[in-house]
């Protein structure tokens, strides 16, 4: 354990002594949560659209104005050309075009019912789904204030008389951020110290100091505990100052115990530390090190169910994810943080995340070599 | 007969379909100074991290200090020295934290690194940088240090691979003068070099060719049996054959 303990000295030694590594240990973390929380986001605001109302009557005004006080869509321009409409979409200028045709008006007060186009831009699909919807919506809405508005028309109601209204459990307010900001401080802390881990490793192999440590009797395990300790200190260092900021800036709910959060951050960091263990056992320059861990942190990151669902991926895609810690990490901050959920609800992560690192530390240290075949 | 205390009998490594070292044997007795001498990739490094148990052999016997190297590397570990041509001390550590490190690495007591320390300071006279970086000083006394913190926990084996390349010509004569010191002290060394004039410091010395031993003994009996003034004349006369 003593030998354990000068490994550790050591590395924090060098750790503190590297002026450039330090701060953006620190600041990159920081920087990244920042920037990524305000930009990674589902909802769609300001979509462009074109209206073309040939009707001009009270009716379509209204229903113009309904669009253009939703947050959701942004008038570009109006016309009367529905070839320069359908223009604008081709050359990508709008997302959406509503036409309004001539005699709008008078069919909906003399049929009961009249028809509009709406045209979507589905370059991305995405966005055109969410168009559809937010349109659809306000449409809805415009139907039923136009029937109670005109008592004409209430003997034959169009739509049913059960509405459905919508309440978000959760995230009440709709605020992505609280959704994004816990997944994304993982994925970067999970980024930084799988590769400061691997770096490290392979960066002793380069200048030749490995050797002559392999040449002493340090233990296989001692070595890899002299590593591991150090960067699972800062890691722990850098979440606490993650989730410090994303209280403070991004007012991110803490509705589950803080000690269960920290107990969980600690058990799920030996994960990525040892995967980058793993990686450094097997690379014998920092460029080999570098891509392979890139590699791997890049699949769990856009397969860890923060950008796309899990759910929504094929069966054997969410088999695989399995072995996708920064998955665990995704679903259980959410529980945890937005829920509130308890040790008792969170077990079934907490276990095999702790099964996970271990093991894969065990097969870090089964797989280092002090002497090379 | 002494024991001697590093012994091999066609001792082999092949990489692959190549063959770095070519059934060598030889015996090394306590206090000899012994030299691996031979062109870059004539096998000597390979046969040095063999014997250091930093490489696993691929057949033939290998003992150091009376450990089979083959089974029980990390027992030959504890009792040998090591230090490579590749630079082995943490640059961006002091020379103290180097000293400090490696000492307790090897499980020495702190009274003892401290009082090791200063020992080591005043003999290379490093007393003014003793809290400078590692990375400042001249690849010379680096070299001379790296030497000294191998031999921290007083080992009686010693091997160097090619110790002094790259090294300036008085620096070297100091760094033989350590080499020296140890052997007085009763320690084995093994030594690589391709220096041919530090041949002539080795009490016997073996020349390495494509993998094998060419010849084996005291520089006087090799210039004898080749004819030759030198070392220098030794290895070419070797190496063409």
């Amino acid at each position: 354990m003593r030998t354990v303990l000068y490994l550790v000295q050591k590395e924090f030694l060098q750790i503190f002594r590297n002026k450039t590594m330090l701060p953006l240990m620190l600041v990159m973390p920081i920087f990244q949560m920042l920037l990524l929380s305000f930009a990674a986001n589902y909802e769609v605001k300001d979509l462009k659209m074109r209206i073309i109302d040939l009707d001009l009557s009270g009716a379509s005004r209204a229903l113009c104005s309904k669009f253009s006080a939703s947050p959701n869509f942004k008038i570009l321009a109006s016309g009367f050309s529905a070839a320069e409409g359908m223009e604008s979409i081709a050359r990508d200028e709008i997302d959406i075009l509503l036409q309004i045709p001539p005699h709008f008006e008078r069919d909906l007060l003399r049929e009961g019912h009249a028809g509009v186009a709406l045209t979507l831009n589905a370059i991305n699909a995405t966005k055109a789904g969410l168009a559809n919807g937010y349109a659809g919506g306000i449409l809805r809405d415009f139907n039923a204030q136009y029937v109670s508005e005109n008592p004409v028309l209430t003997a034959t109601p169009p739509n049913g008389l059960i509405e459905v209204t919508y309440s978000n459990w959760y995230n009440p307010r709709l605020d992505y951020k609280t959704f994004m900001v816990p997944g994304i401080l993982g994925e970067i802390v999970s980024l930084i110290i799988c590769f400061l881990t691997a770096l490290n490793i392979v960066r002793e192999r380069e200048m030749g100091t490995i050797e002559q440590l392999n040449v002493t009797p340090i233990r296989k395990w001692q070595f890899i505990l002299g590593k591991f300790i150090p960067f699972w200190i800062i890691s722990l260092f850098i979440m606490t100052l993650g989730l410090t900021i994303g209280k403070l800036v991004f007012d991110i709910p803490l509705l589950g115990s803080l000690w269960l959060v920290f107990g969980f951050t600690a058990a799920f960091m030996p994960c990525v530390l040892g995967l980058g263990f793993l990686i450094s056992n097997f690379a014998e320059t920092q460029q080999q090190a570098m891509f392979t861990a890139w590699f791997f942190i890049l699949i769990f990151i856009l397969m860890c169910g923060l950008f796309t669902p899990i759910e929504s991926m094929p069966e054997w895609a969410q088999k695989a994810d399995v072995l996708n810690p920064i998955a665990y990490f995704v679903q259980f901050m959410r529980m945890v943080l937005l829920k509130g959920a308890n040790f008792q609800d969170v077990k079934g992560i907490f276990y095999p995340v702790l099964v996970y690192g271990i093991g894969v530390n065990a097969l870090a240290i089964w797989t280092y070599r002090k002497q090379v075949a | 007969m002494e024991e001697p205390v590093i012994f091999t009998e066609n001792l082999t490594k092949t990489f692959g379909r190549f063959t770095a070292v070519n059934k060598i044997s030889f015996s090394v007795y306590p206090g000899e100074i012994f030299g691996f001498l031979g062109a870059n990739g004539a096998g000597k490094t390979t046969a040095l991290r063999m014997l250091s148990g930093l490489l696993k052999p691929s057949s033939g016997i290998a003992q150091v200090a009376g450990v089979d190297v083959m089974r029980q590397p990390e027992q030959v570990k504890r009792r040998i020295g090591y230090m490579s041509q590749k630079f082995s001390l943490y640059e961006d550590l002091t020379i103290r934290e180097n000293i400090r490190f490696y000492g307790g690495v090897y499980g020495l007591k702190r009274a003892v690194v401290k009082q090791k320390t200063s020992e080591l300071i005043d003999k290379l006279e490093l007393g003014a940088h003793v809290d400078q970086l590692v990375r400042s000083l001249p690849l010379g006394w680096r070299q001379k240090l790296a030497l000294s913190v191998a031999m921290l926990h007083e080992p009686r084996i010693v091997f160097l691979d090619e110790p002094t390349s790259g090294v300036d010509p008085l620096t070297r004569r100091q760094f033989w003068d350590l080499i020296y010191e140890a052997a007085h002290q009763g320690v084995t060394l093994m030594v690589t070099t391709h220096y041919m004039e530090e041949a002539e410091y080795c009490k016997r010395i073996s020349m390495m060719v494509d993998g094998k031993i060419e010849a084996l003994d005291t520089p006087g009996q090799l210039k004898k049996q080749f004819n030759a003034e030198s070392m220098d004349e030794v290895f070419r006369k070797l190496a063409r054959g």
